[in-house]
């Protein structure tokens, strides 16, 4: 765990669908334990509905991070939004999750990370160290974070699931020195 | 590669664009952005990327044509071809002209990525592969090039520090020294390698036709002319054109070289339109131009305009000490190509050669090995096998026809003259158009 290095907090709202108090919190937990950045949990946010693409049957990220900078103005460092919903860009088949570079928003998508989509039997502890991980991940490039060549770093690129579970769910230390600069510097 | 990957991502679709930029700029790479080929086009003009990830259908100019321009700008850029329609045929047409390889949208961001990395992965071969065949490489020989005397050494330095620049060169030296090695040698250590590589021998080729071969000709420009021809100008386009012999233009085609020199444009014969022409311009003459200045034979602003940067190439006999080195290459050369034990020469043959004149240079000695090995029984090349070992001097018998007797005297002239028109025609005290003639009328053709 490491001291607080900001008196700004971050928001967490799910979008689109519902999400379990209890994933959102624990997801509290693991940002104020890595980061040492306060959040707070906030109502769903409902998203309109041409940021689904029937073609696909899935939902574009871009639109959705689109609609929640034109439509949320919240006082805070950063916006994570939680979702269920299957994300994709229209250039990939699907993404884990989306970040504004150095920006305020991000959204992570949970619907990839459930042992059940790969056809594995329920697995709790994976499921949760995914999200945290892709949370985590996102909440790097929200700082101004880009990909870490290191395998085990958090930053490292997840193209697919299995690099997630390679990676830990922390910074390596040149990424953690990067972020700490970012997040000094961040307004 | 240390520095940051360059991408220039081309699609007619901003979402598309705008997706495949973000989710690259996560991986540190730096992004530029065109909406349609021609934009990529006029933007390569300025700008150099190592991988184009490029949209195959795009309204206006499409993939296929926008990759072959942009491999006309910036051949050494790899091209990563996209799709919505994929098909077999559109994805080998685009494999065939040039692409790296092709992605069917949407990616999947395992192969986007891996295809990113296999094309950084490659050009990273590619580079530490010159760099180590640059340390490998024999110091005694430059491509195509052989000499470890201090005069060959000098020219091969020079060859390294001129190639990567666009300056016109001059290449002096006597028939047979290898000035067209070293213009080649320029162009393919140059950044013009990748494309033409054109040659002209100016003194082989009488005035008229040599304006025509230089800058091409339009329909009807002349009888005869039934099609519209381009020059070699136009052919050597982003390339290397190599003017052998320059020392022999004539005066009226000498203004005409010059003004494209100046102007790097000009017309075809009988055409109104101005071409323009990325051109390097490497020329070689056997003859001392600046006695040619002084007898009003070759414009001094012609001379300035080649003479840039000059290459003097050394005749043989003033670098004996390469003589050894050549010979074996040559024997190297040939006994592969006639799939025969290599041979070494005797030290009597060895003497022989190093105490001839080499009149001819490195093309005679070329051809003296040759014909060593072709006539030649034993293990080794001796001094039985080779022509000026013994003055036989069996000349034919000069024919009794005055007529036969001219036809033979200029076939030998041509010969000594390696059919150097403009030389053999001063030797025979005619003029070139005369010698033309007698070639026709006689039916006089070069041996091979």
């Amino acid at each position: 765990m490491i001291s607080s290095i900001s008196s700004n907090h971050i928001i967490i709202a799910p979008i689109g669908s519902f999400i379990k108090d209890s994933i959102l919190k624990q997801l509290v937990e693991f940002i104020y334990d890595r980061c040492g950045l306060d959040c707070r949990i906030e109502a769903k946010v409902e998203i309109p509905d041409y940021c689904h693409n029937k073609i696909r049957g899935q939902y574009d990220s871009k639109e959705i991070l689109k609609y929640l900078i034109s439509h949320s103005h919240p006082k805070s460092l950063k916006f994570i939004g939680i979702t269920e919903l299957d994300l994709f860009v229209p250039i990939l088949k699907y993404v884990f999750g989306l970040s504004q570079i150095n920006g305020t928003f991000s959204i992570i998508s949970l619907h990839r990370l459930y042992p059940g989509f790969y056809n594995d039997p329920p697995n709790p502890n994976l499921f949760f160290s995914r999200m945290q991980k892709t949370t985590l991940h996102e909440l790097g490039h929200a700082f101004g974070l880009t990909h870490c060549r290191e395998k085990k770093c958090v930053m490292y690129s997840s193209i697919r699931i299995a690099d997630t579970d390679i990676k830990e769910s922390s910074f390596c230390s040149t990424c953690f020195e990067l972020f700490k600069w970012h997040r000094e510097n961040t307004k | 590669m240390n520095k940051k990957t360059r991408i220039l991502i081309v699609d007619d679709e901003t979402a598309i664009r705008e997706s495949l930029k973000d989710w690259l700029l996560e991986d540190g790479y730096s992004i530029d952005l065109a909406s349609c080929g021609e934009d990529a086009v006029a933007m390569a003009g300025e700008k150099n990327w190592d991988i184009i990830v490029l949209d195959l259908k795009m309204p206006g100019m499409d993939g296929l044509e926008t990759m072959e321009r942009l491999k006309e700008i910036r051949p050494e850029t790899e091209i990563l071809m996209m799709t919505a329609f994929a098909t077999i045929d559109t994805a080998v047409k685009a494999i065939k002209q040039g692409a790296f390889d092709y992605l069917v949208k949407p990616f999947d961001p395992d192969e986007v990525d891996m295809q990113i990395k296999k094309i950084v992965t490659h050009k990273q071969l590619v580079m530490e592969n010159i760099l180590l065949r640059q340390q490998l490489e024999d110091k005694s020989r430059y491509d195509e090039i052989i000499g470890r005397s201090d005069s060959m050494q000098e020219i091969f330095d020079l060859i390294s520090r001129v190639a990567p620049t666009d300056s016109t060169v001059l290449i002096t030296g006597e028939s047979g020294t290898g000035k067209e090695l070293v213009a080649q040698a320029i162009h393919g250590n140059s950044r013009r390698c990748y494309m033409p590589f054109i040659a002209v021998n100016c003194g082989a080729l009488p005035d008229s036709l040599l304006e025509s071969e230089l800058f091409g000709y339009e329909k009807g420009a002349f009888t005869g002319a039934e099609y519209t021809k381009k020059g070699r100008f136009e052919l050597a386009d982003k390339g290397t054109l190599f003017l052998d012999e320059i020392g022999d233009i004539s005066l009226k085609t000498q203004v005409e070289l010059l003004r494209v020199l100046q102007q790097r444009e000009f017309r075809r014969l009988g055409g109104q339109d101005l071409i323009n022409v990325d051109v390097r311009i490497v020329a070689a003459t056997n003859r001392n131009l600046q006695n040619a200045i002084r007898e009003k034979r070759f414009r001094d602003d012609l001379y300035y305009r080649l003479n840039v940067i000059s290459i003097h190439i050394p005749p043989l006999r003033d670098r004996k000490e390469d003589i050894e080195l050549l010979s074996e290459a040559f024997i190297r050369r040939y006994c592969l190509e006639m799939n025969k034990e290599e041979r070494k020469i005797t030290p009597n043959a060895k003497k022989l050669l190093q105490d001839y004149d080499w009149p001819g240079n490195v093309r005679e000695l070329e051809n003296i090995i040759e014909r060593a090995l072709v006539i030649g029984r034993g293990d080794k090349i001796t001094e039985e096998d080779l022509p000026f070992s013994k003055k036989t001097d069996t000349l034919p018998p000069l024919p009794k026809s005055l007529k036969l007797m001219e036809k033979v005297h200029i076939e030998r002239v041509l010969s000594e003259n390696d059919w150097n028109i403009s030389r053999s025609a001063q030797d025979l005290g005619i003029d070139r158009q005369t010698l033309y003639n007698k070639i026709e009328k006689y039916n006089i053709q070069k041996e091979d």
